[in-house]
């Protein structure tokens, strides 16, 4: 789960955005994935960090990582499992 | 297409739907809506597809605001009193949503003219409460094979059906003819509850939204009734009827025709 070799196959920086949008830029994101791809979300809107996770989830995607690299900032690993 | 900014904050709610998501989103903004009619149930059906982003929504009616309609037509208000109903919900529309190109048809809708006017559009709106012209427009959209949501309101009780051409029954298969003139009577005659076409014709947009997105489950087959004094929502089967004079096997209405008028505004 957590590996932390997974190579993104897309990078999606959305420091700046705050909610829905995060999750707006996100899902448009990995719809220009292609099944099994992987997007790697570069965020700084705390409560997204936590948001974003829950509903790719539910969307029915793989959240390969979720991870704090500095106070404010998170990356979060997305693979995607199922067709739009 | 890509979304602006401003797009992307409209669309938000639509987008961040599985269901929907951008690839939704942008068919909605492709998609050309006719409506037939600017009254009771044109008005909610085309301020829901404006807000939605429906690419392209033409409005067919001649008739002009009078202040009896505003009781439930609420794309109109006492400032458009006198317009044509089409310029008056073009004006509302816009302004809800610029990315919606409304066209405005200032004519009615008659045999001669019905098929050129809906030919290049993809979803049919019926929003019309008299009988020929329902009758018509079903029998354009099976020629043609547009799919038709066609909604009836009268007193507390509307309808609503979904009308695929090729994949389940028209409006013929469940009553061949129109009823004689003066048997059912018109919303004039009989008074119709304001919100009631809010909630017919919000049920139409629905069904548009979902043909548009290509999800969930088309109300064909199936005439949905509601009773809002009674509260109570109830499907009734339409099966398809092979020998329709204009959707069976052998259809015995190759050309359309205008059938008198009854007319009732709605």
């Amino acid at each position: 789960m957590n590996d932390i070799n997974i190579k993104a196959d897309r990078k999606l920086d959305i420091r700046g955005v705050v909610c829905p949008y995060t999750l707006v830029k996100s899902k448009l994101a990995v719809e220009d994935l292609e099944l099994g791809q992987v997007l790697e979300i570069l965020l700084d809107y705390p409560e997204a960090a936590q948001s974003i996770p829950k509903a790719m989830h539910n969307y029915g995607n793989s959240v390969l990582k979720v991870e704090q690299i500095s106070p404010r900032e998170w990356i979060i690993l997305v693979k995607k499992e199922v067709e739009d | 297409m890509e979304f602006t900014e401003e797009q992307l904050k409209r669309y938000s709610r639509h987008i961040i739907l599985s269901e929907v998501g951008g690839k939704g989103q942008k068919k909605i903004s492709a998609a050309k809506v006719l409506m037939v009619g600017a009254g009771g149930l044109g008005c909610p059906v085309g301020y829901y597809l404006a807000a939605a982003g429906v690419g392209t929504i033409a409005i067919v009616d001649n008739d002009e605001v009078e202040l009896s309609n505003l009781q439930r037509q609420i794309a109109h208000s006492v400032k458009t009193l006198g317009m044509k109903k089409a310029d008056s919900a073009k004006q509302t529309f816009e302004a809800l949503n610029p990315d919606v190109n409304v066209v405005a048809i200032k004519e009615r809708i008659n045999s001669k003219n019905i098929l050129d006017l809906i030919r290049d559009y993809d979803i049919i709106v019926d929003g019309t409460d008299n009988f020929p012209t329902r009758y018509l427009i079903n029998d354009a959209c099976v020629m043609l094979g547009k799919p038709l949501v066609t909604g009836a309101i009268l007193r507390f009780e509307g309808q609503v059906t979904t009308i695929l051409p090729g994949d389940g029954p028209c409006y013929r298969c469940l009553f061949e003819e129109p009823p004689p003139a003066g048997l059912v009577p018109s919303c004039q005659e009989a008074g119709v509850l304001g919100v009631l076409p809010g909630v017919i014709g919000a049920l139409q947009a629905t069904e548009v939204l979902k043909l548009i997105i290509g999800k969930g489950k088309p109300l064909k087959g199936e005439l949905l009734i509601y009773d809002a004094l009674g509260v109570n929502f109830r499907k009734v089967k339409i099966p398809k009827n092979s020998e329709c004079p204009v959707c069976g096997k052998e259809p015995t209405i190759k050309e359309l025709s205008d059938m008198p008028e009854q007319y009732c505004e709605i």
